[in-house]
């Protein structure tokens, strides 16, 4: 294999292994900072036990996030050093901004959220982990803003010629502001937070189940179900105003993701389908008109295809593209009707009689994590053959310096590590579960041990 | 070229990098220097002390890496892109070690097993080690020049070449500084017969450390010229390593007094100086070819536009102040010996 497909498959591997950790970090610290409100608020020991079990949480994901995060820093350098002398001025300064701006503010306070429960007085705790919040949110603007410039150029003009050339600054916050920013930052941020909000709901569906921890456990359950309705029927907005955003301005990653050929007629939204790139044609169950629809609101209005494109101006992964981003979506829609059904039954006062609605939430935990992957799968290969979308191929983009067999020797060692780590990270997570909300040393709050004490003393 | 209070932007931003490694270094320098020094310590509990003492602050010390990795690539794009694909095999090994190490810390503590915590014991301590002899390695070739061509293509081939006999005494100094360092700390943070034995092992630490410095110091003059240019040319500067050798002797002076706040000072300030003597025999070339001179990669053709490099400025006036502020929260919070609680790891 060549050096550049080998960088680009280090890079997916690297990237998606990361971003199974920063999305459940700024999802649980969300409802960890609601638990701690509400613990300070109302002094409940409850909500206090439940910040402290779902920090441990946290600080399991968040180490793996940080380091595996510092490798995709260092992998611009090392595997594309074209791209990365090409737009250093731009896609550098968001990431300096992202470590001065946001990073710092999230690992200063990290110290005393994990450990500075007996340290420092409980509202310094809590400004605390809404700092270390705070961070990861603030993380995840300037990461996408950098991306977004990839896939919508803005602020910059070009410099120099052939080797030479390079993206500068014309103005900041344009570059920072640039089309796709926006609906892009907010996708992200719910697609992260339902990430959090369904692991929570999975745990704690799973204790209820099994009888272990019932009243914190519902009490929690209720709670992170009014997040997660929020916010999986505000992803179903920012979804929309994201692809709306694509259209205009990423025509061919629209075409490409509705498998939509002709170059400008109406064009088909797709449930699921079939994309054969040789024949031009996608098999599937269809409704007529409704890409037309959902851009225009007009069932005839001609969208741009991928013939209106040059060969080589394609993606040309269609059906990976067509199939990543129909997942996203199909989860997107089961998690909203999941939620709905789970709010509808809480309001006719049922919601932990029905076993099999909790056990589809004991397993529904990896599916916003599956959307958020599959989701910039199609984001990313919809971008290509661009690396910066009109500007700049992935071709031309890679280290001239680094040879296949130095490529092909890290990607292993990175297979090794990250396979023994998430194998790592499975475990403790499980083991963590299994021990539950309560410190061995609070054995005696337990709600079970201290009914069983009092019965056994007469109390 | 325009210029704020007299330096020109690609200077201020080369001075502003300096800084964030200077932090860098004096603050993941010391948790690398403990990590270093962990199979020393042969009971469990001296482990977990010991451990618990850069417990609360690697994560925040690693910020300063982030930060200036970061500041490299916007600042100095063709140094960040031609420096990191040179030395791709050195850098890939850190990042490996990086991951290493922080699972080492944070999985220990979660099992009972022996077995469990040896190995994760071996993990912390070797990573530590690794990552403290790679960035000394990583420093000797930027120092000594790498093989770039025309278009700052680096033009070396082998899958070693990093490990050059200059390389390989850079990288044994640093590790020899860091773990001198990386002692002090912990005898800020430990009692009993824990400290004792650090005592111990800092005045071995700090012979070896002067040993291999003045080795390293010997053969860049003997065989890295170019390195002393800036001195021969302007003898004002003489003042820095005379400055760095009494920074030095302050260290065993004041730790054989027992005074390990002032010892840890002036270890921080050593570091420093030690990188400000790196920063005057380089500047302004950052990345010397040694293929023709004309090839080297200096902050003028490395730079951003002026800008961007502005616009970093303000980023880093108004962040900056913020980082420190954060820094001294969490070590204010975390001040004086180990308390182990069942948050600790």
């Amino acid at each position: 294999m060549d050096v550049e497909i080998l960088a680009r498959i280090q890079f997916a591997f690297t990237i998606a292994f990361h971003y199974i950790y920063p999305p459940l970090s700024i999802g649980l610290g969300l409802v960890m900072v609601v638990f701690e409100s509400l613990y300070i608020r109302t002094k409940n020991e409850e909500y206090h036990v439940l910040a402290k079990f779902w920090t441990k949480i946290f600080a399991l994901t968040f180490g793996i996030g940080v380091v595996t995060g510092i490798v995709m820093e260092f992998e611009f350098g090392t595997n594309w050093a074209v791209y990365s002398r090409y737009v250093g001025d731009i896609f550098g300064s968001a990431l300096a901004a992202e470590g001065i701006f946001a990073f710092a503010l999230e690992s200063g306070f990290l110290g005393v959220l994990l450990f500075g429960w007996n340290r420092v007085k409980p509202w310094v705790h809590l400004v605390s982990t809404i700092g270390v919040f705070l961070g990861s949110m603030f993380s995840a603007i300037w990461i996408v803003v950098a991306n977004s410039w990839q896939q919508t150029p803005a602020g910059y003009h070009i410099v120099g010629e052939g080797f030479n050339a390079r993206a500068e600054i014309t103005d900041f916050w344009a570059m920072v502001f640039n089309p796709s920013s926006v609906d892009r930052i907010l996708h992200v941020w719910l697609g992260a937070f339902l990430a959090g909000a369904f692991l929570i709901l999975s745990v704690h569906a799973y204790y209820i189940l099994k009888g272990r921890f019932v009243a914190i456990s519902k009490k929690a359950f209720k709670l992170t179900l009014v997040v997660a309705t929020i916010f999986s029927l505000g992803q179903l907005v920012t979804g929309h105003s994201s692809a709306d955003g694509v259209a205009k301005n990423q025509p061919a990653k629209l075409a490409a993701m509705e498998g939509h050929f002709d170059a400008s007629g109406p064009a088909d939204m797709y449930l699921l389908g079939w994309v054969d790139k040789q024949n031009q044609e996608v098999t599937g169950l269809k409704i007529p008109g409704g890409l037309s629809f959902l851009i225009d609101y007009d069932f005839e209005a001609p969208v741009t295809g991928l013939n209106a494109f040059p060969e080589e101006d394609r993606p040309s992964q269609l059906n990976a593209v067509f199939q990543f981003y129909h997942l996203m979506i199909t989860i997107g829609m089961f998690l909203i009707a999941l939620s709905l059904y789970a709010c509808f039954q809480w309001w006719r006062g049922k919601l932990f009689d029905k076993r099999w609605l909790l056990w589809t939430f004991v397993v529904t935990a990896f599916l916003p994590q599956i959307a958020n992957q599959v989701g910039w799968f199609a984001a990313e290969m919809g971008r290509q053959p661009w690396v910066v979308y009109g500007l700049l191929r992935t071709s031309d983009a890679f280290s001239q310096a680094v040879s296949a067999n130095q490529v092909l020797f890290s990607l292993i060692l990175f297979m090794v590590v990250y396979t023994l780590l998430f194998l790592l990270f499975v475990y403790l997570l499980n083991k963590k579960i299994k021990h539950g909300p309560y410190d061995d040393s609070e054995e005696s709050d337990r709600p079970l041990t201290k009914e069983i004490t009092g019965v056994l003393t007469g109390n | 070229m325009e210029t704020f209070l007299g330096l020109d932007y690609p200077t201020w931003w080369f001075l502003v990098i300096g800084a964030l490694f200077s932090g860098y270094a004096i603050l993941d320098g010391f948790d690398f220097g403990a990590g270093a020094w962990h199979l020393f310590f042969e009971k469990e509990h001296s482990r977990r002390v010991a451990l618990n003492a850069v417990g609360p602050v690697w994560d925040g010390n690693e910020v300063w890496l982030v930060i200036g990795g970061g500041a490299l690539f916007a600042g100095f794009p063709v140094l960040y892109a031609t420096l990191f694909s040179s030395m791709y095999v050195p850098f890939m090994l850190f990042l490996v070690c990086i991951i290493f190490r922080a699972i080492s810390i944070e999985f220990r503590g979660k099992e009972e097993m022996q077995w469990w915590r040896r190995t994760w014991d071996i993990g912390y301590s070797v990573s530590s080690i690794l990552l403290a002899f790679l960035l000394g390695v990583i420093l000797g070739n930027v120092l000594q020049g790498i093989a770039i061509g025309p278009q700052y293509q680096y033009q070396g081939a082998g899958f070693f070449e990093f490990l050059n006999p200059y390389a390989l005494m850079t990288g044994t100094t640093t590790l020899a500084l860091f773990m001198v360092h990386g002692a002090i700390y912990l005898l800020l943070k430990t009692e009993g017969r824990l400290f004792t034995k650090l005592t111990l092992l800092l005045k071995k630490s700090i012979i070896f450390f002067m040993l291999s410095f003045g080795i390293t110091t010997l053969y860049t003059l003997l065989y890295i010229p170019h390195l002393s240019d800036a001195f021969k040319n302007n003898s004002i500067l003489f003042a820095v390593p005379l400055a760095t050798f009494f920074s030095i002797a302050n260290v065993p002076r004041l730790a054989k007094k027992g005074k390990y706040r002032g010892a840890f000072f002036f270890s921080c300030v050593t570091i420093a100086l030690l990188l400000t003597l790196v920063a005057i025999e380089l500047y302004p070339t950052l990345l010397f070819s040694t293929v023709d001179p004309t090839y080297s990669i200096d902050v003028y053709n490395a730079a951003a536009s002026t800008k961007t490099l502005r616009i970093m400025m303000l980023m880093v006036a108004i962040g900056g102040p913020l980082v420190l502020g954060y820094t001294y929260f969490v070590y204010r919070t975390f001040r004086g010996k180990v308390i182990l609680d069942e948050t600790s790891y």
